[in-house]
């Protein structure tokens, strides 16, 4: 497979000419096995089931029309079930977890005519911001291997960037698809809470998890989303809305649009050089014709402590399946019933994991809940209100997506605190259900920046226009890390 | 002892609806047949599954809510109330916690009004199996998820009785209302009921122990009465109740702790984000408001005032919604009078299917069938007694009642032709003539059991006895 093609390009490609789709995609699982003791992106590589996919691919009628995403190699955060190859979201205790049911976003890949390449890796449960906590150990980015991939979709960013797939699907529940977006260069989509199906994607924060596309460009990223938005009957928060076309909202143009440009969000404590390439992003959106204004959101600042008693109550209630009982780890001992689950539990969690169960428990108690989770909801509820009455006045927010470029290995893992701070620009377009994308605008210490881009809900097509806008300006978007594997690159 | 004290029962009762398939997913309730055959990714709480609603149990809980006068909730909202147990597959239970379906209610049992504090959606737990003999538990989750709905009274009953009575009530509507199988040894049933004595006069409630889990009418009776008596003893001697959970244990006749209140679990509920709101629709609670079955008590009464039936064969009609429906579909159908229908198919045939193990469920003679018989009977083609042949014959599965009659021969009323056979009878028995003559009129049945003789027992009765009146009086 050709990884400097876009995905059109890839699906045109096979018009007419299905013969090559089985031994492109073998050069391509040879790559992945160079690459993959540099990066540990993949927690699972699906040879067999990827072969099996192109197989049938091959073999058919070599005049049909070609389906939207066939032959296009993919891959998927391992938060997200895949039935039959295993899936544990990065944690010991679903190591061997092999899904008897298919999730409804892979489910339509697989129909659109996509391969299965792997399941990548993340942080532990989607909780992390480095995808340094799976049992497998930390992502590396391919810009820089002595620097975090970000997180928590870290190995479906670092898959994407280093060309091993064409596309990846991230979860992204405070910042998980466009935090570790903007660490490696690649374009990151959260949809609207809603717009995408949940069902298969393992819960972390239910009310703010969402399933989205990870890519290379712009468009791609319009193309992965076309497939797998929509109404599902198997999630009950899935919106009836009709999909609109977002390919060709791609090429619309920022000619009329309003951006805002929330001073809250420009105020943070930033690098400086991160200030820049954002800077620069946003004279591009000026140079495309959109006009910038400067836009409050005066809530900004209880963003993250209310995402995180939320995240964390969800989460406390979501993990509690894990007990050892029906599937995934169970500890060996024989002590009584209590023993067995808290000897599960504690050898199956991680550290943030834990904690993370142990302040949502707490924050749900009685006596606390009120002081906490019934407060952080009624936060949530002004936050939501910041954005509507600034969507009243512009149609897309833009700012930084991170305040910061992909740190060092072991950086914050002592500190989880100064970590959350990292996502103080992510955690409430999930809390307001709202889109957001992280679209690759410059460099920072050799490190990409990322522009994130925010609409009201529903208004993905904004986003594109906007990102689409963004990326026909910015001299670097075809610039790639180099792996050495230039022969490699040039194939085909 | 107990006269100083005034008794005071709430009641929670959970109530199975009867369902294709589970609250939350489309797994059947019903399995292929052993252990964990009724379930599925959803049921066993795998990772990333989401619930969905079925909305048949929303149908379910809003007739129960009407049947019991509530204010049904137009918006309510699901809660997870956590705790870990092996037969809990999500370390949670999806139940409706602050926001209910049904709020608001009343039934009035034995002239008692038992107000019904709400009611709420919930999904069952599966079961677990102790074998201590192999030091094991096994887990069965074919329960698990199937739903329920849990109905809560206000601390309204007086006594043990009354909480009998009400649950007697309600366990008859819910299967009036069809909703529930009501099967109470299969647990479709069960209850809990708080209980607290305070001096008579107190406006301030005792303190309470709950008494958890019982699912016969027998057993919490037994329950409440040992439990009062426990608390009336305890007061009596200046003591204080412990507020706490019990059980009641049948072998030793006695309410044993289970768990106080310092130690009960906190659920850490929290509101259900997989679920939308509950939202009813005005004109679909409409439909449901008019296709409302009529529940027993209105259809006693109606038996009595409209139909004429006595209290006791209008209770005996009411006593399930299958003898119920098949009174009124021969009702329905027949042209004979409501005591003849009563009688046909309350002694007649319930005894004649209890004699060979049918019930009406299972009952070859169908409504259809007995109107036919009856309609015959008030004819006047079929006698009384050949109705009874003909009801046996229709229950062998040999035909209907109209050609049966036809085959065994009809009903001789033809007065000309009976004329004829009571004359050959008076002719032969000139003995009998002359005591009916002396006033020994009490001889004219033997004479009309020569009649019927004579005709091979088809001889209408009404019509030989008037003729053999008229012949001895002119004789």
């Amino acid at each position: 497979m050709n990884n400097t093609l876009n995905i059109r390009e890839l699906v045109e490609g096979q018009r007419g000419n299905r013969g090559e789709i089985l031994s492109r995609l073998g050069r391509l699982f040879q790559e992945v096995r160079v690459l993959e003791p540099q990066l540990n992106a993949f927690l699972t590589v699906t040879e067999e089931e990827g072969s099996a996919i192109a197989q049938s691919l091959q073999e058919q009628d070599p005049q049909k029309e070609p389906m939207p995403l066939e032959g296009v190699p993919f891959s998927v955060k391992d938060q997200i079930i895949t039935q039959g190859v295993e899936t544990t979201c990065g944690s010991e205790i679903l190591r061997g977890f092999v899904p008897p049911f298919q999730s409804t976003v892979v489910q339509r890949l697989l129909g659109a005519g996509a391969v299965l390449v792997g399941k990548t890796n993340q942080d532990e449960f989607g909780m992390g911001s480095a995808s340094e906590t799976s049992f497998q150990g930390t992502v590396k980015n391919p810009w820089n291997p002595d620097r975090v991939a970000g997180g928590s979709s870290g190995g479906s960013a670092v898959s994407v960037a280093s060309g091993m797939v064409s596309f990846s699907i991230g979860t992204d529940t405070g910042g998980s698809i466009r935090q570790p977006a903007s660490f490696t260069g690649t374009v990151g989509l959260k949809p609207t809470y809603g717009r995408v199906s949940r069902y298969g994607a393992i819960a972390y924060a239910s009310s703010m998890d969402q399933m989205g596309p990870m890519t290379r460009n712009v468009e791609d990223a319009a193309r992965v989303l076309q497939v797998i938005a929509g109404h599902d009957p198997m999630d009950a928060t899935s919106s009836t809305k009709p999909v609109p076309d977002y390919v060709s909202a791609v090429s619309k143009g920022v000619k009329g649009l309003k951006f805002g440009l929330p001073k809250e969000y420009m105020d943070c404590s930033m690098d400086a050089g991160v200030r820049t390439a954002v800077e620069a992003g946003i004279q591009r959106i000026k140079d495309a014709g959109g006009e910038v204004v400067p836009v409050d959101l005066p809530h900004t600042e209880f963003a993250i402590p209310t995402y995180y008693i939320l995240a964390s109550a969800e989460a406390s209630s979501n993990l509690a399946r894990y007990d050892g009982v029906r599937y995934g780890h169970r500890s060996s001992g024989d002590g009584s019933l209590e023993d067995m689950y808290q000897d599960t539990r504690t050898e199956g969690f991680g550290a943030e994991v834990q904690r993370r169960i142990m302040l949502g428990t707490f924050c749900l108690s009685s006596g606390y809940v009120d002081a906490f989770y019934v407060k952080a909801q009624q936060v949530r509820t002004l936050i939501i209100e910041d954005f509507k009455r600034v969507f009243d006045q512009v149609d897309v927010l833009v700012s930084p997506t991170v305040p910061v470029v992909a740190w060092e290995h072991g950086a914050m893992a002592d500190d989880p605190l100064a970590m959350y701070q990292m996502d103080v620009l992510t955690t409430a377009c999930n809390l307001a259900g709202l889109p957001g994308i992280s679209v690759p605008c410059g460099f920072s210490e050799g490190l990409p920046v990322g522009l994130q881009l925010m609409a009201a809900p529903f208004q993905e097509e904004l986003l594109f226009a906007a990102a689409g806008a963004h990326e026909g300006r910015y001299e670097e978007r075809s610039r790639r890390p180099d792996l050495h594997t230039r022969e490699w690159m040039s194939e085909d | 002892m107990k006269t100083e004290y005034e008794v005071v029962i709430g009641l929670e009762t959970h109530v199975q609806l009867k369902t294709q398939t589970k609250l939350f997913s489309s797994c059947p309730t019903q399995g292929a047949g052993g252990p964990n055959t009724a379930t599925d990714p959803i049921v066993l709480g795998m990772p990333g599954v989401l619930p969905t609603l079925n909305e048949a149990v929303v149908e379910g809980a809003v007739r129960v809510g009407l049947a019991l006068s509530c204010s049904i909730q137009r918006r309510s909202a699901f809660a997870r109330k956590h705790y870990f147990y092996p037969d809990l597959p999500k370390g949670y239970q999806i139940t409706q916690d602050e926001y209910p379906i049904c709020r608001d209610g009343l039934l009035t049992v034995d002239s008692r009004d038992v107000r019904i504090e709400r009611i709420h959606l919930e999904e069952d737990a599966g079961k677990t199996i102790h074998d201590p003999g192999r030091g094991e538990s096994r887990v069965d989750y074919n329960r698990a998820g199937t739903p329920l709905i849990e109905i809560v009274t206000r601390p309204d009953l007086r006594s043990p009785e009354e909480a009998v009575s009400y649950l007697k009530n309600l366990h008859e509507i819910v299967v009036f209302l069809g909703v529930s199988d009501g099967d109470m040894e299969e647990g479709n049933f069960r209850f809990d009921a708080n209980v607290s004595l305070r001096p008579k006069g107190a406006k301030e409630l005792g303190t309470k122990t709950e008494l958890k889990n019982m699912n016969s009418f027998r057993f919490v009776q037994r329950a409440l009465e040992a439990e009062i008596e426990r608390h009336a003893e305890i007061l009596s001697a200046g003591g204080e109740i412990v507020q706490e959970t019990r059980t009641w244990n049948e072998e030793k006749s006695r309410t044993e702790g289970m768990r106080s209140k310092e130690s009960a679990p906190d659920y850490r509920y929290m509101p259900e984000p997989d679920l939308s709101d509950l939202m009813i629709d005005e004109d679909w609670l409409d439909t449901i408001i008019e296709s409302q079955p009529e529940l027993p008590e209105a259809k006693r009464r109606r038996f009595q005032s409209d139909l004429g039936l006595s209290a006791y064969d209008a209770e005996v009609f009411t006593g399930s919604p299958d003898v119920a429906s098949y009174f009124e579909a021969v009702m329905g159908t027949t042209k004979a009078g409501a005591s003849r229908v009563a009688s046909w198919v309350g002694s007649e045939l319930l005894g004649l299917l209890s004699r060979n193990g049918h019930s009406l469920q299972t009952s070859p003679v169908t409504p259809a069938h007995m109107s036919e018989l009856l309609d015959l009977i008030e004819a006047g083609t079929v006698s009384g007694k050949m109705g009874k042949d003909v009801l046996e014959k229709v229950l062998q599965g040999e035909g209907a009642p109209g050609e049966l009659a036809s085959r065994m021969g009809t009903q001789l009323s033809n007065p000309d032709e009976l004329r004829t056979l009571v004359l050959q009878v008076l002719e032969r028995c000139p003995e009998q003539v002359n005591m009916y003559k002396q006033g020994k009129t009490k001889v004219i049945g033997y004479l009309m059991g020569q009649v019927m003789k004579e005709s091979r027992g088809k001889a209408n009765p009404g019509v030989t006895t008037q003729l053999l009146q008229e012949e001895l009086q002119k004789s």
